[in-house]
Order: structure tokens, then C-alpha cells, then sequence
């Protein structure tokens, strides 16, 4: 009591001078400002200017309203762009989630030699993607790759890879999910270490097996981090760029060209920066959206899971 | 300064000279251009990465002492280089005064844009211009891609790529196999030449999109194809396209390595120097790393020949650069003698000689002298001449030549995993001609 009536006359005081007076922190603000209006702001405003004009490097442009956006659904090559974007977000996403919880779950439980295990398991996370890419293509070669010498062992017929257009996807999928199951293990790591031990005493007391604890337990436990770790997966894979572009360019054909690849090919090769522009804004709706479901479902999960066990 | 001054009776006494001399019968030759007058100026070049840029910053050193111009010059990898040429141009501000240029993609864009200045003049002022570099020195397709369509010169034609047929003569005489001279040849040649059993393959060549059009072109040109009509239309869904769509099919599928869809020219090369593949057909800058020990398993077996014969004809399919000037540099007379020397008969003789390029210069390359000094072997120099006479533009000239080259290429790999080659190509036709229009019409 006595605090609130220290705070009181002061506040009282304070009244008289509400009047509006600039703020006092505001100069420091303007920084940030001017840095977020040159370097967000103004390339979005100015994205979407070029988006409304036909736009060609050398040639002078024209105000054309919409018809960047009109050309897309007609344009066969962006149609398959986004197909292509979806499958390989959708696996890439995925895969990695699946694994990446198997190995956490591996990894969470106390052995010889965990640390050391857990430090080799993350370092494809570590390398450079184009590195990796320049490995993996060799290794993908149909005739000098290791992969297919591998397959010789167990009796397999050698595969295309990469060089076919109806393994392209999966055979990018393998790299980029072996290239980032360890980020989904580790986000999934930090969810294990978190969850109390009672619920697995008391089910060990039960008598469930190993797989009913894993299912109702651990699972419901860590979903608000799986749900973390899909969306950076998502955001990432969507975007992904570097180990498609240096394994396959998007071939073979287009069999393997997303959205982001047609985007710099549309923009940087054939310098047509206006429909290259409206791609883009059409491309960032898209990862808005995704993030925005994602955000939505992660929200919905934690009333449920961590809501109700409160 | 003051011989700088022309008096009146130098003048005379210069005119009677020249009189005399036109009098004695011998051609009056001219002096030598004033390679001094610009020392002190600096240059900046801009160059593709490629044995062109290497001969040129090995050398650079002679032209700083001949003229007093210094040069500062910079390789960047292919892809990259044609990017940023085209964005510092079209900035109207570039920071380059000379530009190496591929004129099988960039030519008609930079025409177009009106990026590179009119050198016609300098070609025909002697102070400016060596009295041996004229334009009928340089080969037709040179000066094909040098000219604009009102026959100003805008660039200086520097290196030629012919596309000529590489083969193992070790593998065809273990199969007793003769060295074709029709497309028919070769595909019975390539089938007798393939086992798949031992990893060796008949035909080897580009399958990867975009790359693969400079192998397909060849088919399509002695099958008798035009790329364009009299109106500047697109012609690439017609029955010659198809002939040469089925061929490439055929080789690239039934008498290729698996994977060759993937392949560009390294792969490719890989592949042949390996011994694994019995033919390639790619361009003629590869002799170096093809006789180099230390990277290839057929020095001094491979045959170089030209590309055999279609139903409807025999071309090589010709690709090349030149280096130009920016419109926008300040220092276009400097500019213009260092792009002289640089396609100057003693660099192009370099440059033939390493087998990094060849000159499109007639004089260099019909120089017996010159011939002589060539490192690589003499066949190889053959089909460097014989290509020549045959040589037709391997890339129609047009604005989106990069949309052309992946959409058509698109549908020739496509082809490659079963697809059937009429359908393909009329697809890539439906998506190609809009925007050609388009590039046209802005």
C-alpha cells in the first residue's frame, strides 16, 4: 500500500505535462527506420512496381498492369515450377522430420560415446550446400558414382539418379534431407531434454512397450518442436536453390526446375525483370502462406498438448 | 611539340612521296597507325574466362609498351560475365571501356540495345587502323556476327568455335570400324562401336538443357534446317527439326552412356578422354586437354575430323566471340587499338597455335608459317580448315536466345527419357514464339 501511495502524487504530477511533446527516444529510432525502409521496404515497393511493367534489360519499359500476372497460369513451364516446388518441399520436409526424430530418440538415450556420435552426426549441417552439391554429383554418376557400386553390392540394377527425369526430385531430396536431418535432431533434442521423467515411470509401471511410450507419450511431448522444426525445413526447403541449381540446373529438361530456379532463369538469363518480379511476389505469398498455416497449426497444437497438461 | 605542327611543305613533300610511291606498281603502304597517341589513358576490359582471356592477360604486356595505354582487365567465368556485361551496360554507365562478347547469345541484344559503338569509321582511318586489318580478312560468319543490318561493324570478330568430330581410333580399330561421313555412317559405326557390357560407348555428346542445342544444331543443319523464315519467324517444329530430333534420340539414347541427359561439354569430355566413348562431337577448343597427359587416357590417339554429312547437306555449326567497345566509354579510339591487338595476326597465332581458339582471320589461318608453329596435331588443324569452309551460324540471331536454347533444349532432353520428338518440339514451338515476338516487337 504504501508503494501505491508513494507512485500516486508523482503520477499526478506527471498529468499537467501529458500534453503531446515528441518523444524523447524517437531520434534513436530513425536509424532502424531509414536501414528497414532502404532495405526491406523499398525493394518490395519497388519489386512490385517492376512486377506491373514489361520490363526488359535494354529495351524501355512499358506500364502492362497485371499481364505479368496473367502470363503465369499460362506459362507451362511456371505450372510445372510449382508442382515441382511443392513435391520437393512436401519430401523435403518431411523425410527429415521423420529421421531427424529417430535419431533425437536414438541420441536421447545414454550410451558410450554420445557426444562424440552426436558431433559426427551433425556436421553435414555444417558443410557449404555447393560443396556438397559438387560430392554428391559425383557420387550420383550413373557409370563412375559410388552410389550405383553400392546398389552392385546388394544386387540392385544400377539407377539414373539425377539424370532421369522421374528420380531427379527424390535423388535432390536425398542430399538436402541428409544435409538436414541433424538441424530437425537437434531442435528435437532440446524438446527430449525437456519433458518430465514421471509420465515415463508411471508408464513403465504400466507395463507399456516401447513403442506405446513413444507414440503417447514422447510424440504428443515434442509436437510443438516438430512443428518449429517443420516450418524452418519448410521455409528453407521452398527457398532451396544452391544444391539444385549446382547438381542439376533444373534439368534434366525442366524436370527438376522450382520456382526459384525458373525465377533467376526468367530475371537474370533472359533478363525479363518485370515477369521475374511479378514471380516473385507471387512466390513470396506462397512461403507467407505456408509460414502462416504452419504458424496456425503450431498454435492450435500448443492449447492442446502444453495448454491442457498445464 | 613541334614536330606535332604540319607545315605546308611537309605536306607536299608527304604527298609526293605517296605519289611516287603508288607510281613504283607496289600497293601503296600505308603507315603504321599512331599507337602512341593515346599513352597515358587506362583501359578497363572485361573478359570470359577461356584460353582468349589467358593469351590476352599473358600478353597484355606488349600493348602497354607499344601504345603507353594501360589496361586493366578482369576473367570472369562465362555465365557470369554475360550477366554482368549486360547490367553494367544497360545501367548506360558501365565500368568497363572493352567487352568480350559471345555473339551466338548476345549478339542480337546488343545490337538491339545499341550498347557497342560504331567502329566502321576506325577500320578506315589509317592512323587509327593497321594497314593488314581489313574486313575481308575476316571469315563470312565473322563478319556476319560483327556487323549490324545496316553493315556498321560493332565489334572486332576474335575467336571461332567450329564443332568438329572427335573419335578414338584405338577403339574403331579394335572394331574394325571406318571414320564416318554421314550421319548414317556414324549411327551404324557408334552401334558396332558399343558395348555396354565393357562400359565403352559409341557416342557421347551434350544432353544437359540449353547446352545440349549446340550438338542438336548440327543434326538440324544438314538436315537442311533454317531457324528462321523470311518474316524473322521461329522454324523449329518443321520435318527437318524432326529428322534431326530423331537422330539425336537415337544416338543419345541407344549408343550413349547412361546419364547423358546430364551431360554437358565436361562430362562429356570426360567420358571420351576416359576411353569410354567412342565419338564427340563438340567444338574445336578441346584438342589441349585431349593430348595433355595429365588428363586424358587417348593422347595422341584421338581423330579429328568434321562432322559427317546430312541427308540434305554438310556444315560445321559455328559459334565465336568478339570484343567491342561500350557506346558509353570515354576512351573509344584507345579502346579500339587495344581490341585490334588483341585480334592482331601475332595474338591470333598465339592463340591457334595453343589450340585455345582459332582466329577468324584468314590470314592467320592459312598463314603456312603460322601452321607450322600449331602444337596440336595436324589432323586436328585439318579439320580446323575444313570446318571453315563449311561453317554456318550454329544459333539463330535473335533477342532471347537463352529462352530459345532452354526450351528447345527442354524438349530434346525430354525426348531422351522416351518422349516423342514431334510432340516435344511443337510444344517448345507454342512456348517459344511468343516470346520471340515480344522480343521483337519492344
Amino acid at each position: 500500500m504504501k508503494a501505491i501511495a508513494e507512485v500516486t502524487p508523482a503520477a499526478a504530477d506527471a498529468a499537467p505535462e501529458q500534453e503531446w511533446r515528441p518523444p524523447s527516444y524517437w531520434p534513436f529510432v530513425v536509424p532502424a527506420l531509414v536501414v528497414v525502409l532502404a532495405v526491406i521496404v523499398f525493394p518490395w515497393v519497388f519489386t512490385i512496381w517492376m512486377s506491373l511493367n514489361e520490363w526488359k534489360v535494354g529495351s524501355p519499359t512499358t506500364f502492362v498492369g497485371f499481364a505479368n500476372y496473367l502470363r503465369m497460369p499460362n506459362d507451362p513451364r511456371f505450372v510445372e515450377a510449382v508442382g515441382h516446388t511443392l513435391l520437393y518441399t512436401a519430401l523435403s520436409v518431411l523425410l527429415p522430420l521423420i529421421l531427424g526424430t529417430f535419431a533425437a530418440v536414438v541420441f536421447h538415450a545414454k550410451f558410450p560415446g554420445r557426444g562424440f556420435l552426436r558431433g559426427v552426426f551433425i556436421m553435414p549441417m555444417m558443410a557449404t550446400p555447393v560443396a556438397i552439391a559438387l560430392v554428391w554429383t559425383m557420387m550420383f554418376h550413373p557409370q563412375l558414382g559410388i552410389l550405383n557400386y553400392l546398389l552392385s553390392l546388394v544386387g540392385l540394377p544400377p539407377q539414373l539418379w539425377v539424370f532421369h527425369p522421374g528420380t531427379v526430385i527424390p535423388s535432390l531430396v536425398l542430399v538436402e534431407t541428409w544435409q538436414w536431418t541433424p538441424l530437425v535432431m537437434l531442435i528435437v533434442l532440446g524438446g527430449l531434454a525437456a519433458i518430465p521423467t514421471e509420465p515415463y515411470e508411471s508408464a513403465q509401471i504400466d507395463g507399456a512397450s516401447v513403442w506405446q511410450v513413444f507414440r503417447y507419450i514422447t510424440l504428443p511431448l515434442i509436437t510443438p518442436f516438430l512443428f518449429i522444426a517443420g516450418m524452418i525445413r519448410m521455409i528453407d526447403a521452398v527457398k532451396s536453390f544452391d544444391i539444385i541449381f549446382a547438381i542439376t540446373q533444373g534439368g534434366p529438361g525442366s524436370a527438376s526446375e522450382t520456382i526459384n530456379l525458373y525465377l533467376y532463369s526468367v530475371a537474370f538469363i533472359y533478363y525479363d525483370l518485370g515477369y521475374g518480379s511479378a514471380i516473385a511476389v507471387i512466390f513470396f505469398l506462397l512461403i507467407v502462406a505456408m509460414a502462416a498455416l504452419m504458424l496456425h497449426l503450431r498454435q492450435r497444437t500448443m492449447w492442446t498438448e502444453i495448454g491442457s497438461g498445464a | 611539340m613541334k614536330n606535332h605542327l604540319i607545315s605546308r611543305r611537309s605536306v607536299l613533300a608527304g604527298t609526293a612521296a605517296a605519289g611516287a610511291l603508288s607510281l613504283t606498281g607496289f600497293p601503296a603502304r600505308a603507315a603504321e597507325p599512331q599507337w602512341k597517341k593515346y599513352a597515358g589513358t587506362k583501359l578497363e576490359v572485361i573478359l570470359a574466362k577461356g584460353p582468349r582471356g589467358d593469351n590476352f592477360q599473358k600478353n597484355i604486356k606488349e600493348f602497354t609498351e607499344l601504345t603507353g595505354i594501360q589496361v586493366e582487365s578482369e576473367q570472369i567465368p562465362e555465365q557470369q560475365q554475360r550477366q554482368k556485361a549486360v547490367i553494367e551496360l544497360a545501367s548506360g554507365k558501365p565500368s568497363f571501356d572493352v567487352v568480350h562478347l559471345s555473339y551466338h547469345v548476345q549478339k542480337r541484344q546488343f545490337e538491339k540495345a545499341g550498347w557497342l559503338a560504331d567502329i566502321s569509321g576506325y577500320m578506315k582511318d589509317p592512323n587509327l587502323t593497321a594497314p593488314d586489318l581489313v574486313e575481308s580478312d575476316f571469315s563470312a560468319g565473322g563478319l556476319q556476327y560483327a556487323k549490324n543490318d545496316k553493315g556498321q561493324m560493332h565489334s572486332l570478330p576474335w575467336s571461332v568455335d567450329y564443332f568438329i568430330l572427335y573419335y578414338n581410333k584405338e577403339l574403331f580399330q579394335k572394331k574394325g570400324v571406318a571414320v564416318p561421313k554421314t550421319f548414317d555412317e556414324m549411327v551404324a559405326a557408334a552401334e558396332k562401336l558399343t558395348d555396354a557390357k565393357e562400359g565403352t560407348f559409341g557416342f557421347v555428346g551434350r544432353g544437359l538443357r540449353n547446352a545440349n542445342m549446340t550438338l542438336w544444331t548440327n543434326f538440324f543443319l544438314n538436315a537442311g534446317g533454317e531457324f528462321l523464315d523470311a518474316k524473322g519467324g521461329i522454324l523449329t517444329d518443321g520435318p527437318e527439326a524432326i529428322e534431326a530430333t530423331k537422330l539425336y534420340q537415337t544416338l543419345l539414347t541407344k549408343v550413349a552412356p547412361p546419364g547423358v541427359a546430364g551431360f554437358n561439354w565436361m562430362e562429356s569430355m570426360a567420358s571420351f578422354t576416359q576411353g569410354r566413348s567412342a565419338m564427340w562431337i563438340d567444338g574445336v577448343g578441346w584438342a589441349p586437354p585431349l593430348e595433355d597427359p595429365a588428363a586424358s587416357r587417348v593422347v595422341g590417339k584421338v581423330g579429328y575430323t568434321v562432322v559427317p554429312k546430312g541427308s540434305k547437306g554438310q556444315y560445321s555449326a559455328t559459334y565465336g566471340d568478339g570484343i567491342g567497345i561500350a557506346a558509353a566509354s570515354k576512351n573509344k579510339e584507345a579502346a579500339y587499338l587495344l581490341c585490334q591487338w588483341a585480334v592482331s595476326k601475332k595474338q591470333g597465332a598465339r592463340l591457334l597455335q595453343a589450340g585455345g581458339g582459332v582466329p577468324f582471320r584468314n590470314s592467320v589461318l592459312n598463314d603456312p608459317e603460322i601452321q607450322a608453329g600449331v602444337k596440336m596435331p595436324k589432323e586436328w588443324l585439318q579439320s580446323v580448315i575444313d570446318s571453315a569452309k563449311i561453317s554456318k551460324l550454329g544459333l539463330p540471331v535473335i533477342i532471347p536466345v537463352a529462352e530459345f536454347r532452354d526450351l528447345v533444349g527442354a524438349a530434346l532432353t525430354s525426348t531422351l527419357a522416351g518422349a516423342d520428338p514431334a510432340t516435344e518440339l511443337k510444344k517448345a514451338h507454342e512456348q517459344f514464339r511468343p516470346i520471340l515476338e515480344r522480343s521483337e516487337k519492344a
